[in-house]
């Protein structure tokens, strides 16, 4: 709780102000008259859900968006900022969501890129980049290796480098997107003890995230924005997660859907000694067995990176694995083909929506029917029955309340949320035995995560097993039956989902079980 | 060693080889003159793809350069009739050079702003190039044959006291790399600092930060649009080079479609050579190794049951080795070789949107 | 109906007429070598003549649709690669490797009676394209070459198999050149007018096909899912490296049958250096017609007309043939960079319109297929 301490003087002006700010794009309004201010030597942060405006926001602040209406003024004098080169030469500087790190190129160059010290002739100085790079790292008492391929650090030190990028220009200001989103509790602890070491030493930092409870933690003040508006500002200390979260979404939010008591039967996926290998060769999945039992959700936890893209691979038949053994319903599918799983009753809901679950130019009645072309209703021979296609189409949108104008609108045209839904109509239905679901709410809205939710609980009780993986620990907290935790390949613990404990699985997450918090400085993605 | 020559398949392949080498003094200089305008013609593509641009109308590119030197030369050199001087080097062919240049910068600009600003996708913008170029040099080509303009000349070589070229091992090399006309030379000169330049400097850096994220540079201050133009516009100057080559110092006349795949040829040398200068030299060397080849067997073939073979193979198969050779490199190598990962995506910039 | 017949072929047919006026500045701008003088009129001149080419009588109509045969064929054979993903520049070596197995079935049974040697010979020739659109398609979906350069580079293969064949084997008794005999039992009927034979009816029958395999089958339902998005293909069960091999041969098909039907119909012999444009010219049609069959069949009939007429332009307006090349890649111009043509003339894309050209341009490989 902070404590305003009483002062008769007139206060300075903020140092950084947003007046009025006002964004549209084509058909949509993200941003509508917001105002802002911001401290030296305070964290302020910005709550809201994905697609509230926030990003938006900070896109005008680093010159990446240019305003319809409204004023930024610095020190109180009014700028523009044009290009991210502006932001940067105002002392802006911005950590985005996803990582702007260029994985073949070196720590150093990626820290000074932009920003290079120069020999003469256009050459670059390495010598005396790296020597910057490995005070400032020390200054935080990190050892950085100047020459080491970002792409070969883990996320939580990649996260890092990106801190030093704003650093290393000289920044006033930090601007933070989600900074924790891909981080395990203790790595968010880690990156809370920086920041507030940053605030100690006169930054301003803006902090951008829709997680509640953090935002409680670290901001010095909150601001809601919900679809571009600010509802309000608070300080932690007079608010609690309730007021945020209905500020947030505007209603009485369920910040947790009933997961209800589940009634396990028979294993349904089994699930051992498994192998696999990734693209490079590598081993990365390291003699796992599991089990999943129809009527349950096994939720597997576990930091991005371990393995998991893999495994689910393995499961669904995208990927052949080199030791170990699959079965469904005792029936062994190790490296069977995707369309045998299918028949046999999986349904699995990838992880990338756009990129493996639809084809975005198509129409959503197409979509609809990828899994199931080929053989009747939808087809004769090699004859498509088009209007079969589009009469379930048209059922399908209606029972999972897909917000489109026809069955034959294409894709692409539908929001995040509703694009989710068109895939869970096409997995969730028909005689299932197994369904596997990847990600299976990310980047979306409040509400369509809550639809999603209810829905796999509901498919759970009629019986079918469930293998839910995700990186969102409070999703993985909130279904599951059972959790087990991965780590580099393995599962080291399976918990009670009624009785696991956040900071518990968390620890697992990031150390496997093996004590001490601090991860080495270079780890290997899943050696 | 003659002996060894009876064993069955090893004597063939240990024939061949001291064929090959037997054979190299002589054609060493056909395979580094034949690899000229592939390597030109790579270090075009280098320019593009590192930035992230895909540009398979080099071919288009060399062509018209090729048709614009020989035109400008032979225009030039009726109004400045100089005809000779250092290294070749006339009033007349540096304005042909220069208009090869330009005609190869110009559809450079072509390219990138289809690519770049309209994002078209660029495999088809170089495709439009390409087509474009086959028809306006051939059209051109014939209106201009119909007077029979005299050749523009060509550029000479340089030539170093035979002192230096007769030197054992060493002077062969420096008879095939440095007796060379300028527009070799400066592909050699090119190849060397491009790949100094690459990984030492401010522009190598930034070029490969904006091939890879392109987002990413920007978030930094750097421009991925004007650096892609830059680089685009710049690669032109290779391919001018190139085209200008085939007209005005390997040959001097024009001929219809003349460039035959060396664009293309250029494109798999790139990839062989994993998007770097040095690798793409290699690469092209590799592929003009068949054209040495093939003369070889021609003109002094091996003798024996070694030469019996060759000589039965039929002189079609020679002349599609060098195609033959760039399938069974794109096939083999390609998987391995990784482009820079936004090659070929259109990027869209974030600042500015409307 | 109007509205969508709008939408889909204003900015084709714009383009057209914008080339057409960037061909005659290039016309005005050179007609001092073509006529001795500056000429503003010659582009009139030029346009007239290749419209009288082209439909100014019964023979040159036929000449028309004769020239637009081939295009259709090949056509389709880039434009079904296009719904694929692939970019199959290939068509031109699948025309000529098409047209050297079919005429070697031909040759052999020049003696059979017509019923048997045409269609074996066309079937010939549909067999020789697959295969040279198969290998392609094998090594993209197994090694990921890209298909633009193995194409490009088979084109130029293709050339030099014709000319060993021919010079070889295939070469025809008492000739005085590198060329084949005359086709006889397998030569295709006329039809109608001078040189209108039985190709033009298998071209036309060739685009509901085509139409029908594309948007009425479960295999043109993986084509176009494979090409619209070979990982999610993938994900539902499909083989993406199997269509990908099935779409190239099934575009080298095409292509090969549009080299037998050209050398049965208008040639009847084929030469050691027998070349033609009509592969890149096919794609130039196919990226006209934005890779749809019906599209295909008016681009392949438009440029057909140009060729008609580019003969009739040479010998009354003494303009050189290859102004046809030019005016080809500027419609392409103006197609690709539509959106200029769009601000021209404030045409808006209708609401929700995609395009239906599926992006080729993936880099050069590491891209492994799904």
């Amino acid at each position: 709780m902070t404590i305003e301490p009483a002062s008769k003087a007139p206060s300075p002006p903020p140092l950084l102000e947003m007046r009025g700010i006002t964004k549209r794009f084509p058909g949509v309004v993200a941003c509508e008259d917001i105002s802002l201010d911001l401290r030296a030597g305070e964290i302020h942060a910005l709550l809201g859900e994905n697609g509230a405006g926030k990003t938006t926001l900070m896109n005008v602040l680093y010159g990446l968006a240019t305003p319809n209406e409204g004023e930024i003024l610095l020190d109180g004098q009014p700028i523009e900022i044009e290009s991210p080169h502006d932001a940067i030469d105002r002392g802006i500087s911005m950590v985005h969501q996803h990582f702007m790190l260029i994985p073949v190129l070196s720590v150093a160059d990626n820290i000074l890129l932009g920003d290079e010290p120069m020999r003469r002739a256009g050459l670059l100085d390495r010598a005396r980049a790296a020597e910057a790079i490995r005070e400032l790292g020390s200054s935080f008492g990190w050892e950085i290796d100047p020459d080491r391929p970002v792409g070969q650090l883990s996320v939580g030190w990649q996260q890092r480098i990106e801190i030093l990028k704003a650093i290393y220009r000289n920044a006033k200001i930090l601007v933070l997107d989600e900074p924790t989103a891909v981080l395990t509790p203790q790595e968010t602890r880690e990156i809370f003890d920086v920041l507030r070491r940053l605030k100690a030493e006169g930054y301003a930092i803006i902090f951008i995230s829709h997680k509640l409870y953090e935002v409680l933690e670290i901001a010095d003040r909150i601001t809601v924005i919900r679809r571009g508006r600010v509802v309000g500002s608070r300080r932690p200390g007079e608010t609690n997660e309730d007021e945020l979260a209905e500020m947030m979404v505007g209603r009485e939010v369920q910040l947790t859907v009933p997961r209800g008591e589940s009634h396990p039967a028979e294993p349904m996926l089994e699930v051992r000694d498994l192998a696999v290998r990734d693209d490079r060769g590598r081993e990365v999945v390291h003699g796992m067995s599991f089990e999943v039992r129809a009527g349950e959700i096994f939720g597997i936890a576990g930091v991005g990176g371990n393995g998991q893209d893999e495994l689910v691979g393995a499961i669904t038949g995208l990927r052949h694995p080199h030791a170990g053994t699959v079965s469904l319903a005792g029936q062994d599918v190790t490296g069977a083909e995707p369309r045998r799983l299918h028949r046999l009753g999986v349904g699995f809901v990838p992880g990338d929506r756009q990129r493996f679950g639809l084809v975005m130019s198509f129409p959503i009645a197409d979509n609809l029917v990828l899994n199931d072309y080929y053989h009747p209703p939808y087809s004769r021979g090699m004859a498509l029955n088009q209007d079969a296609v589009r009469v379930d189409a048209e059922a399908a949108i209606e029972k999972y309340d897909v917000r489109t104008p026809s069955a034959a609108a294409v894709a692409e045209t539908l929001s995040g949320g509703n694009q989710q839904k068109v895939i869970v109509a096409r997995e969730f239905e028909g005689d299932l035995k197994l369904l596997v679901l990847d990600q299976p709410t990310r980047g979306l809205d409040v509400g369509s995560i809550e639809f999603i939710h209810r829905q796999a609980i509901a498919r759970r009780d009629t019986g079918v097993a469930i293998l839910l993986v995700s990186a969102e620990l409070d999703e993985v907290l909130e279904l599951s039956d059972r959790i087990a935790v991965m780590y580099r390949g393995r599962i080291v613990e399976v918990l009670d989902g009624r009785t696991a404990d956040k900071e518990d699985v968390g620890l697992l997450m990031a150390t496997g079980g093996r004590g001490s918090g601090i991860q080495e400085q270079v780890v290997e993605v899943g050696s | 060693m003659e002996a060894l020559y009876d064993v069955p398949v090893i004597g063939l392949l240990i024939q061949f080889v001291v064929y090959i080498v037997d054979q190299f003094p002589l054609v060493a200089p056909i395979i580094l003159t034949a690899a000229v305008p592939i390597v030109l013609g790579a270090l075009c593509g280098f320019m593009n793809e590192r930035t992230g641009v895909v540009n398979i109308g080099i071919e288009g590119m060399m062509l018209v350069a090729a048709f614009a030197a020989w035109w400008a030369a032979s225009l030039a050199a009726q109004a400045i009739p100089i005809r000779s001087g250092p290294l070749g080097i006339t009033p007349a062919l540096l304005i042909g050079l220069a208009a090869g240049i330009g005609a190869a910068c110009l559809t450079s600009l072509l390219h990138a702003w289809l690519s770049i600003s309209l994002r078209a996708d660029q495999i088809i913008s170089g495709t439009i190039i390409n087509l474009f170029a086959f028809g306006i040099t051939g059209y051109l080509n014939i209106l201009v044959s119909q007077r029979a303009p005299p050749s523009g000349g060509q550029f000479g070589q340089l030539s170093l006291p035979g002192a230096i070229t007769d030197l054992p091992v060493v002077g062969i090399l420096i008879k095939s790399f440095i007796t060379v006309g300028p527009i070799a030379l400066a592909m050699l000169i090119s190849v060397i600092v491009l790949q100094y330049l690459l990984y030492r400097s401010r522009w190598g850096l930034r070029t490969r930060a904006v091939g890879e994220h392109p987002r990413a540079a920007e978030t930094v201050g750097v421009d991925p649009i004007r650096l892609r133009y830059r680089n685009v516009i710049l690669g032109g100057i290779f391919a001018g080079l190139a085209g200008a080559y085939l007209t005005i110092e390997f040959g001097d006349a024009f001929q219809s479609g003349m460039t035959n795949g060396r664009g293309f040829i250029a494109l798999a040398a790139l990839i062989f050579g994993r998007w770097t200068p040095v690798g793409s030299f290699l690469g092209a060397l590799l592929f003009t190794a068949s054209v040495g080849l093939e003369r070889s067997i021609r003109i002094a073939p091996p003798p024996g049951d070694l030469g019996e073979i060759l000589t039965a193979i039929p002189g079609q198969f020679y002349g599609a080795l060098p195609y033959l050779i760039t399938i069974i490199v794109l096939a083999g190598v390609v998987g391995r070789s990784i482009p820079p990962a936004a090659d070929g995506r259109p990027y869209e910039r974030e600042s500015k949107a409307a | 109906m109007i509205e969508r017949l709008r939408a889909v072929a204003l900015v084709p047919a714009v383009s057209v007429l914008l080339a057409l006026l960037v061909g005659a500045v290039i016309m005005i701008l050179t007609s001092p070598m073509v006529t001795g003088a500056f000429s503003l009129t010659l582009p009139l001149e030029a346009y007239a003549a290749m419209l009288s080419g082209a439909f100014g009588s019964l023979n040159a109509v036929v000449n028309t649709l004769v020239n637009a045969t081939p295009l259709v064929l090949a056509g389709l054979a880039v434009g079904i690669g296009f719904k694929g993903g692939l970019f199959n520049i290939g068509a031109q070596g699948q025309f000529l490797i098409g047209a050297l197995t079919g005429i070697a079935v031909a040759l052999a049974l020049n003696d059979a009676p017509p019923v048997v040697a045409i269609p074996a010979a066309l079937i010939g020739g549909m067999i020789g394209g697959a295969i040279y659109g198969f290998i392609p398609g094998a090594l993209k979906a197994f090694t990921g070459a890209h298909e633009v350069v193995v194409t490009i580079m088979l084109n130029f293969v293709a050339l030099s198999i014709i000319s060993w064949a021919i010079s070889g084997p295939l070469i025809g008794e008492n000739v005085t050149f590198a060329r084949t005999n005359d086709i006889e039992a397998a030569a295709l009927p006329i039809l109608i007018g001078r040189n209108g034979h039985l190709g033009i009816l298998l071209a036309a029958v060739a685009v509901p096909i085509a139409s029908w395999v594309l948007y009425r089958s479960t295999t043109g339902f993986e084509i176009r899912t494979t090409g619209a998005n070979p990982e999610a293909a993938r994900y539902a069960g499909m083989r993406p490296r199997g269509v990908i091999v099935l779409t190239m041969s099934l575009c080298g098909l095409f292509a090969g049958l549009a080299g037998i039907t050209e050398v049965m119909g208008e040639v009847g012999f084929m030469t050691a250096s027998y070349s033609t444009g009509v592969g890149f010219d096919a794609i130039a049609v196919a990226l006209l017609g934005r890779a749809h069959p019906v599209g295909i069949l008016f681009a392949a009939l438009l440029f057909g007309a140009m060729q008609a007429g580019a003969g009739a332009m040479q010998i009354q307006a003494g303009l050189p043939v290859q102004m046809i090349d030019v005016l080809q890649a500027v419609i392409l111009l103006f197609i690709t960079a539509d959106i200029i043509v769009r601000r021209l003339f404030r045409i808006r894309a209708a609401a929700g319109e995609i395009v239906e050209l599926a992006s080729v341009s993936r880099s050069y490989g590491g891209d492994r297929v799904a």
